[in-house]
């Protein structure tokens, strides 16, 4: 049922159209009552037209022409010509559809209508959210109880105040936050705690009505029989909040990342953020691999090789000498089952009162599961961000979404506000430049100019890459046979393929972005893009060829040098991160504070270096694939990822406080965040576990060392347990023989594949009917649209064809009439008040 | 927990917490900033609901709102009497509604509210001309001001009237990913 639509003139006529001609109370549920109304006040109208009141006709004539120009005071600049004006106005019959030309009533109505009234009005927030608490009671399968919304937008006091002039208005708004409260206390805590505090009201209210709703619930618990299941769920409930909360509170980081937002924006924060991520993947694999490995054998150490080299300097580079011989790597880890521990005094076996611990079991389902719980994780977080920043209707809304969209709230500096409000001011241009239709001299001739660069761009960063791929190919191979004809003595030389490396991914792309700046791409992101594909291609093609010289020819290599292979690459990998790490730490001193002194003190100019997120979030990932790939090889690489993080945070940050300034150029922010998940995930993650894969499933270990020597590969270890299990346990041989037919079986892969592979292209073809639906909708919005411009400009014409008389007089009476309006309105407003 | 605060009574912070995406050692927080704002002004104790405002000029020098375009319009969109002076209450209410964990929907209401700035419930060629105004300083000159208006106005009006309703100014946010990520102010 609908309010009466309060025509109150007095209060509008007064702010001149600032405030809503509708009534904020109103709840409409018919538009069929709006136009009753609006007919029968017509009626009145037009019994007042006859009378002495005909002045006050004449008002709201006049008040017609108040509403008939937005904005309200141009209209008044033009009171001088105000008579030309009026004519002008009804001169023009023929274009009815103008919005100006409409009367006060008719933009009443429009704007009391529900479909406008959505967001701001009291009445429609009541009725939105009835409708979504019962869909949701609905769901959870309560009562269908009535909903009371009360929607009170800002200021609520004075809704309240208009609330008590109308007593029926009052009493439904009563039963309406009855009805709300009855609603809210039906449902759960967890809903109702989403529910309160997912309505746009203002505190105070949200508080009242909570407070009402456990009141009420106090009452009706009292009296029905608690249900302990809902009881229980509860408490649960509770101490997962107070959990999260505890854990929120100790955010790490909290202060320098909001000084780093304040200063930069949320381009560079996604950095840090990226950062913190990562260090929590590396904590996760930290712990499970501290606890599952390292602890036990540190507990059960094994009998030490008579050679074992003492601590010297260099190990925290090369990571070899002292440190090969410990916990640290591969080889250090004992083959059968841990009951007893070495003790190097006495040289003597001691056996000790702890459970026994099957070794290269507990190594094989370790990595295991590290690998498989940060896949689904990854995965997890790669689709999060991807629904977020994937949408599938794909219109042209951009010029609204930057004005709307772009504004970054959480820059707080004066300085960097201004440089993002030039961003912004370049971004509206840009766009208004890509509107207007392009003249150029020749667009052919420009076009093919165009490819003819980009061509040549590619074709030589590709071939740069190769260069510098074959390049890293032919000289590990020499460093390789020249370590093993010097022997163990040069552990320094050890360092040099890890230096070439850290040189080729620091310098290379430089050559990239110089490459760029030749291009001259016209669009940043497709810029950006380019370049991060270059950067990729480049670090995917050598870690591909390091790994063919690990895990080809290292592992397959026969000689007696390297005893333990998969020690040595666990410890090259460690060199690698090391030596990558320095690197970084030398191009941010170079790069960053060197190059600001530079341009300060000689070239004297006012511009900082810019902070280049997606080369450094490239080198992040990079840098965590090396982690990932040396798990197998070296159970504590995490903790070395997680100490190089860290060090790394501090450094940036001081380095980007001191030295940089935000990005000039436009970055979209979610949509290279899910960029950078997916490059964890997709090239980083599954590449590392694919090398791991195939290291466990084809490559022989090493003889003497480690927890799966004298076996065939590591595979073979789980397929040893389930043989044991099955001969020791009659029953459990259904398991081994489903193990030894699913597992070992390559179909089976195959066909889980194909299976996923076909449910993917399910979900696109689903999206790719949603597509339709959206624009069928979009089309269908439109004709109402125009349903509606038809109604409205009926109604108008139906109102002037009703008061044809009247129009005269305003011509003559106008400019009388504009000096006594204050009057008249107050004449006209106490008198319909009652 | 340690200290024993008297600022609120425990039903207080349980109602603040439900209602808001704060937890107890945050809004204790935020009443401390609120406070700092006006010392003289604020009491320590807030267990009796004392009925103090302060207003919009003290509000805008807090440094998360002292250089933001939009200061004066967030504040007044969250005010309960629309001039910009804020009780506690809204304070809190507005940190809540522009934090991390707010949802899209919620923010969406509150920043059509905030680009109204005529409050009439539509966001019309004017309140978008004053927005542009505001984000590129008077850089565009007035020809690209208009040329943008109509620009994004054809773009986003959904039903034809050449003005945003909060029908199409949610469906047009709901294109833009990045909306979420930049309409937060950390506190």
């Amino acid at each position: 049922m609908a309010r009466s639509v309060n025509f109150d003139l007095n209060h509008p006529l007064i702010e001149y159209g600032l405030e809503s001609p509708a009534d904020e109370e109103g709840v409409h549920d018919s538009f069929n009552q709006l136009i009753a109304e609006q007919s029968q006040n017509e009626e009145m109208f037009d019994t007042f037209d006859q009378g002495p009141l005909g002045r006050r006709e004449l008002d709201k004539e006049h008040q017609d022409f108040v509403y008939t120009s937005s904005p309200p005071h141009t209209f008044r600049e033009r009171e001088p010509d105000r008579g030309e004006y009026e004519l002008e106005e009804y001169g023009e019959q023929t274009d009815p559809l103008i919005p100006e030309r409409w009367s006060s009533d008719t933009l009443k109505i429009l704007s009391s209508m529900p479909s406008r009234t959505i967001g701001r009005n009291r009445g429609a927030i009541i009725s939105q959210y009835c409708n979504k608490t019962l869909q949701l009671r609905r769901r959870r399968q309560s009562k269908p109880a009535d909903r009371v919304f009360s929607r009170s937008s800002r200021p609520s006091i004075r809704a309240y105040d208009l609330e008590a002039d109308t007593t029926d208005s009052e009493s439904r708004d009563l039963t309406k936050q009855d009805q709300l409260v009855n609603n809210l206390q039906n449902l759960s805590a967890s809903d109702r705690e989403r529910m309160l505090r997912g309505m746009p009201l203002c505190l105070t209210v949200k508080k009242k009505l909570r407070e009402l709703a456990s009141q009420k619930e106090k009452q009706t618990r009292s009296s029905s029989r608690i249900n302990c299941c809902s009881h229980f769920k509860l408490c649960i409930i509770k101490s997962w909040y107070t959990w999260s909360s505890f854990i929120h509170s100790r955010q790490m980081w909290k202060v320098p990342l909001k000084r780093v937002s304040g200063r930069f924006g949320t381009g560079v924060l996604s950095y840090f953020l990226f950062l913190k991520t990562l260090l929590f993947f590396n904590v996760f694999l930290f712990l499970v691999m501290g606890t599952f490995l390292v602890l036990p054998q540190a507990v059960y150490p094994p009998e030490v090789p008579a050679n074992r080299r003492s601590f010297s300097g260099l190990e925290l580079l090369t990571g070899a000498g002292y440190f090969s011989d410990t916990v640290m790597y591969y080889g250090y880890y004992c083959n059968y089952t841990l009951h007893r521990n070495y003790n190097s005094s006495t040289q003597a076996w001691s056996t000790v009162k702890l459970p026994s611990y099957n070794m290269p079991l507990a190594y094989f389902f370790t990595i295991g599961m590290a690998f498989f719980i940060t896949c689904i994780i990854l995965v997890y977080s790669m689709s999060k961000s991807f629904g977020q920043s994937f949408r599938i209707d794909k219109s042209y809304s951009i010029l609204a979404i930057k004005t709307f969209c772009s504004w970054d709230f959480r820059v707080i500096k004066k300085n960097s506000i201004k440089l993002l409000s030039e961003n912004i001011c370049t971004q509206l241009k840009e766009l208004l430049g890509e509107l207007k239709p392009k003249h150029g001299r020749n667009p052919w001739l420009e076009r093919l100019r165009r490819l003819m660069v980009h061509c040549l761009a590619w074709l030589m960063c590709v071939a740069v890459t190769t260069g510098c791929v074959i390049g890293i190919y032919y000289f590990s191979d020499y460093m390789h046979i020249e370590n093993q004809k010097q022997g163990a003595a040069q552990e320094a030389s050890l360092l040099a393929l890890p230096v070439l490396v850290s040189l080729i991914n620091l310098l290379l792309p430089g050559l990239f972005n110089f490459a760029a700046w030749v291009e001259d791409y016209i669009s940043p992101s497709v810029r950006t893009y380019v370049g991060l594909s270059r950067n990729l291609m480049l670090k995917v093609s050598v870690l591909g060829v390091l790994c063919y010289h690990w895990l080809g020819r290292i592992a397959t290599d026969g000689t007696d040098y390297i005893k333990c292979w998969e020690s040595f690459v666990g410890q090259e990998l460690y060199r690698f991160l090391i030596v990558d790490f320095i690197f970084t730490l030398l191009d941010t001193l170079f790069g960053e504070l060197l190059w600001r002194l530079f341009s300060d003190k000689i070239l004297k100019r006012q511009r900082k270096p810019e902070f280049d997120i997606a080369k450094n979030v490239l080198d992040l990932i990079y840098g965590q694939t090396l982690a990932w790939l040396g798990v197998l090889f070296s159970p504590l690489l995490p903790a070395v990822q997680i100490l190089k993080l860290l060090l790394l945070f501090y450094i940036k940050m001081s380095s980007v406080m001191m030295n940089c300034q935000a990005p000039r150029r436009p970055y979209r922010v979610s949509q290279m965040t899910t960029i950078f998940i997916t490059l964890l995930c997709f090239p980083s993650f599954l590449g590392s576990s694919v090398c791991v894969t195939y290291a466990m499933w084809s490559i022989k270990p090493s003889e003497s060392c480690g927890p799966f020597r004298r076996l065939q590969t590591m595979l073979k270890a789980g397929k040893q347990w389930m043989k044991q299990l099955a001969e020791e346990n009659a029953s459990l041989s259904p398991l081994a023989s489903a193990h030894a037919y699913l597992v070992e079986n390559p179909l089976f892969l195959f066909v889980g594949a194909g299976i996923f592979l076909i449910v993917i292209y399910f979900h696109s073809q689903v999206l790719d009917g949603q597509r339709k639906i959206i624009t069928l909708l979009q089309e269908h919005i439109k004709n109402e649209g125009e349903d509606k411009k038809f109604l409205i400009t009926r109604l108008q014409s139906i109102h002037e064809q009703k008061r044809p008389s009247a129009r005269k007089l305003t011509n003559q009476d106008s400019t009388e009439l504009q000096e006594d309006k204050p009057q008249f309105s107050n004449y006209y407003g106490s008198s319909t008040s009652g | 927990m340690g200290n024993k605060q008297t600022t609120f009574t425990e039903e207080q912070l349980e109602a603040y917490q439900d209602c808001t995406f704060f937890t107890r050692k945050e809004i204790l927080s935020l009443h401390g900033r609120y406070r700092e704002l006006a010392p003289h002004l604020v009491p320590l104790d807030y267990t009796n609901n004392p009925d103090i405002k302060v207003p919009l000029s003290l509000i805008v020098t807090m440094p998360e709102l002292k250089e933001n375009l939009f200061r004066d319009r967030i504040v007044e969109t969250f005010s309960e009497d629309g001039q910009g002076n804020m009780s506690f209450n809204d304070f809190v209410d507005m940190f809540s509604a522009l934090c991390e964990t707010s949802p899209r929907e919620l923010k969406t209401v509150y920043a059509f509210k905030i680009y109204d700035f005529n409050r009439d419930n539509f966001i019309c060629k004017e309140d978008l001309q004053k927005t542009l105004n505001k984000l590129t300083k008077g850089e565009l000159t007035a020809e690209e001001v208009t040329l943008v208006c109509d620009k994004a106005i054809e773009e986003a009006d959904l039903d034809g009237d050449s003005k945003l309703s909060f029908a199409d100014f949610e469906n047009m946010i709901s294109k833009a990913p990045d909306f979420l990520s930049n309409f937060h102010i950390r506190i």
